[in-house]
């Protein structure tokens, strides 16, 4: 009796904390999703209607919302791929022997992550500059004409990936360089005494062992990439023709612009769902993959 | 990590609440503290008009906090649903009939009958029209906006028109002559990427009132509107204006270089203009009162910010001291200098500074033909819409009678609640 008392004082606060701020909200957020609360139920709660699955019916038919969708799958099927290619690439030159002033190199790559993206975000809009951003002006150095990357429709999502994936890598390369540390160097040793070459070992010792790890990145960047937000709020506001508009900076602007809570909570799960379904779907390669 | 994670915890929350009792303090006996929301730019330059204020009325302390522009809006309203707004503040005057439905802001009609400063006869009246709903007052005009035409006077010249079109007609004939000038480039610029004003403008100037039925149902398929979009679309199809709005990086390097001559703005234009265009561009730019469809002044847009006072404000009498201070003619003017906003109050424009003024003179022409966009709280997202709807338009992917029954569809959408909070319960 004693042990269930002090459990019970042990996760309670926890799970009190949890309750209030995480399992009250979410449950209020479903229940929102189906009503049509707005701007007149803010004002008089007696004008919110239970509207049942219409908004989910009406985000399923809202060219908008597909628009969106289309744009965050390419930032997260461009932009992720990239990212944990770009991590693994700096964690290998890095762990390399040699590299020398590894610490130096391993805070400059980390220090993106822990900048405000804000700062970030007005530094980069100089360097999109069209015409006098540094990166037009190396383009021009080679011969190329530089574009307005942030106010082409087309220009504006490579250039919120190029810029996240600058922001990001240092979090899954540090993830990375603890993965190769993990990897005993004896298994180095015997392959080059077997004579296997610089590739060889990299293909046959490094990247399998590796392969808990990138799954594991992959999964969060998945996550992390799906709620797009702030790189183009901060920097475009979803333009130019809702070019960087994302799901979450959609149900942002219903949510909170509009005041359209009911539909803005419907969009939020249904972008649950689908973070669920890529999730399921990456756990099951991994479990092929060990199988 | 810390070992003791909870007891750290428990410490950083009393801190926390410590801290919010300290923030609240006791208030300096006998003192009102009221707190004033103003926006932008307005907001750093309120600041120096606040001593001129506590010299007056030693007995109130003016706390002004500046919101950004562009989360103004959000912020307003998560500050309503939190129970947290200030006792006044700026609010851009489309707003209005939003904060009004949520019951947020006071009815100001009785302040206004006991004061000697602010009244009706004082202001441009589409203005003061934009913050009366139901014949109560809700907000008093602070500083004003509207849209005028900004043209190229050497570029008008050279096509051999002499002074801005006063017309449609006019304006057309005078857009078809700058083509045959100045081939490569285009008469006239509509940022139809990013604005929704020019084309409903020109609805309004048609006599289009946009929605109808008690503001229940889009009216923009709609006779008027239908005719104020063909002429919209005229400047398309004929290339004197560019459809590719997403190509012109800078308006102002594109105004410069003669891109284009004619230009549908508003009043901060003037100072981009004059800090931006080169020096050898300086006179040889000028504002012109918008054309109508039939000759004379056409109606533009009945824009600016008003001040508003909130219904919780526990300081109403001390809200309205402050809003009858910076109301005042003196006070209106020296906002004027401090910002180059142009003052709500008419007399204020007699003073040299503006009466002298080329540049605005046509604004306060413009200003006697102003009216407000409807006023319901969906106006907002109701005017994105017609912004993609006309932008699609121009690109050709509707015609103008599918693109506007379209819109009328999606805009009928949005007001579906509207239609069910007046006929339907």
């Amino acid at each position: 009796m004693a042990g269930r008392r002090a459990v019970i004082l042990f996760l309670g606060p926890a799970l009190l904390a949890i309750g209030i701020f995480f399992v009250v909200p979410v449950l209020a957020a479903f229940v929102l999703s189906f009503t049509d609360f707005d701007i007149y139920a803010l004002g008089n709660f007696d004008f919110a209607r239970f509207v049942g699955l219409k908004n989910y019916a009406q985000l399923l038919a809202d060219p908008l919302f597909w628009k969106a969708f289309r744009n965050t799958l390419e930032f997260l099927l461009i932009g992720g791929p990239l990212s944990i290619g770009v991590s693994l690439g700096a964690a290998l030159m890095i762990q390399s022997k040699l590299v020398r002033w590894k610490g130096f190199f391993r805070t400059a790559y980390f220090s993106p992550v822990v900048t405000t993206l804000v700062a970030v975000a007005v530094v980069w809009r100089f360097v999109y500059h069209p015409r006098f951003g540094i990166l037009n002006y190396l383009l021009s150095l080679v011969g190329i004409r530089g574009v307005d990357w942030l106010g082409d429709q087309h220009w504006a999502m490579p250039a919120i990936i190029l810029m996240a994936v600058w922001k990001n890598f240092g979090y899954n390369m540090v993830i990375f360089i603890a993965g190769i540390q993990n990897i005993p160097e004896e298994l180095y040793e015997a392959a080059s005494i077997d004579g296997a070459g610089r590739f060889a070992q990299f293909r046959s010792i490094t990247i399998p062992l590796l392969a808990p790890t990138t799954v594991y990145i992959s999964i969060l960047t998945m996550i992390g990439y799906f709620q797009l937000f702030a790189e183009p709020y901060v920097m475009t506001q979803g333009g130019p023709l809702n070019s960087t508009l994302s799901v979450v900076l959609l149900m942002y602007q219903q949510g909170f612009r509009w005041w359209n809570m009911g539909y803005s909570a419907a969009l939020a799960f249904v972008l649950f769902a689908f973070i669920l379904i890529g999730s399921l779907i990456q756990s099951r390669i991994q479990k092929r993959w060990e199988a | 990590m810390s070992p003791h994670p909870g007891a750290r915890s428990i410490a950083f929350s009393a801190a926390l609440l410590l801290a919010a009792f300290a923030g609240c303090g006791a208030p300096e006996s006998g003192k009102t503290h009221i707190t004033f929301w103003a926006l932008g730019a307005e907001g750093e330059h309120v600041a120096k008009l606040i001593p001129g204020f506590t010299e007056r009325h030693p007995d109130i302390d003016v706390r002004v906090q500046i919101i950004p522009w562009n989360a103004a809006h959000e912020k307003l309203l998560t500050a309503f649903a939190g129970g947290s707004l200030p006792d006044m503040c700026q609010l851009g005057n489309t707003w209005i009939p939003e904060f009004r439905t949520l019951n947020a802001i006071d009815n100001l009609s009785p302040w206004v009958a006991r004061s000697s400063t602010v009244h009706d006869s004082s202001y441009f009246p589409g203005i003061w029209d934009t913050n009366v709903m139901d014949s109560l007052l809700y907000g008093v005009p602070w500083y004003v906006d509207t849209r005028v035409l900004f043209y190229r006077t050497d570029l008008l010249a050279a096509s051999g028109v002499s002074s801005p079109p006063r017309s449609w007609e006019e304006w057309f004939d005078c857009s078809a002559r700058m083509k045959k000038r100045y081939p490569e480039s285009y008469a006239n610029f509509f940022s139809t990427n990013n604005e929704w004003a020019p084309p409903v403008i020109m609805g309004l100037q048609e006599g289009s009132r946009l929605l109808k039925e008690n503001n229940t149902l889009g009216d923009f398929s709609g006779p008027e509107f239908t005719s104020a979009m063909r002429a919209f679309t005229t400047f398309f199809k004929n290339e004197w204006a560019p459809v590719k709005t997403a190509q012109i990086v800078s308006v102002y390097q594109a105004f410069a270089e003669g891109y284009f001559a004619m230009y549908i703005t508003g009043p901060w234009y003037i100072g981009e203009f004059k800090n931006r265009l080169p020096d050898s561009l300086q006179g040889k730019w000028m504002t012109a009162p918008l054309p109508g469809p039939n000759g004379g002044i056409g109606l533009s847009l009945a824009g600016g910010s008003s001040l508003v006072m909130f219904s919780r404000s526990a300081h109403k009498e001390a809200v309205w001291q402050l809003i009858e201070y910076l109301s005042g003619p003196e006070t209106q003017l020296e906002f004027y200098r401090l910002t180059g906003d142009l003052p709500a109050r008419i007399e204020t424009w007699r003073d040299s500074s503006l009466a002298g003024n080329k540049f605005t003179a046509a604004f306060f022409e413009q200003l006697k033909h102003v009216v407000p966009t409807p006023k319901v709280p969906e106006w907002e997202q109701i005017a994105q819409k017609v912004r993609e709807y006309v932008e699609l338009i121009t690109m050709n992917q509707y015609t103008v009678d599918e693109g506007l029954r379209s819109l009328d569809r999606e805009v009928n959408v949005i007001l579906e609640k509207r239609r069910w909070l007046l006929h339907g319960r």
